[in-house]
């Protein structure tokens, strides 16, 4: 029925998206903090799909299921990173903001203890010109 | 290979939960809750091939849809409620 070409190619893109799939879930449950867990789940979830989709498309032949996975994964490819890049921004803004470099450098140089009402007003500085 | 993959999938989708109700930060939930949407659809397309109905693709793409639009609705919302310097900044 199916070319065993293709299902053997299937299988591989099936079983390599399942492995990158659930290094992801590791990486979610058990890295340290916010960025870090962001980054596992980010860059495997549009990785995953993309490959567990491919082997699907390769399972399905000439019909109209190829058309609509294919629409999945373009719209999967494009959002997944979107939907990223806009929680990294809210975090940003809030209070998990990290630092920037050269203040931290600073900071470790000359330990000075900064209050919570200045720390506060830099935060709606920075998020002045959002809203 | 179909159901090793709908397995994984399942595994995936319950370590997600796990991170969600752990998790100390809001972002960390919706995180995980996109992660969970995702694998959602996933797991809708592997099950339309074990079952052989391919009218069930349709449901996967409405909710990758649907999927999208909430957790930016969700950001949207926390983000504009931290602005204000309201409680929402630890849960």
């Amino acid at each position: 029925m199916i070319d065993p070409v293709l299902a053997v190619l299937s299988g591989l893109a099936l079983a390599l998206g399942c492995f990158f799939m659930l290094s992801g879930a590791v990486g979610l449950l058990r890295f340290p903090d916010f960025y870090t867990r962001m980054h596992a789940a980010g860059v495997t979830d549009t990785l995953a799909t993309f490959l567990i989709v491919g082997g699907l498309m390769l399972l399905a032949g000439w019909s109209l299921a190829l058309l609509k996975l294919g629409l999945i994964l373009l719209f999967i490819f494009f959002t997944s990173p979107t939907a990223s890049h806009a929680l990294a921004r809210a975090a940003q803004h809030s209070e998990l903001r990290l630092p920037e470099a050269d203040r931290q450098r600073e900071r470790e140089a000359e330990p000075v203890v900064e209050s919570e009402p200045e720390r506060i007003a830099e935060a709606d500085a920075l998020n002045a010109d959002r809203v | 290979m179909l159901t090793a993959t709908m397995i994984a999938l399942l595994v995936v989708m319950a370590l997600a939960l796990v991170r969600a109700l752990l998790g100390p930060s809001v972002y960390d939930r919706v995180l995980a809750a996109n992660v969970f949407g995702t694998k959602t659809v996933l797991l809708i397309a592997v099950i339309c091939f074990t079952l052989g109905r391919p009218e069930y693709l349709d449901i996967a793409l409405v909710y990758a849809l649907i999927n999208f639009v909430s957790v930016i609705g969700v950001l949207r919302y926390f983000e504009f409620r931290s602005a204000q310097g309201g409680e929402a900044l630890n849960d």
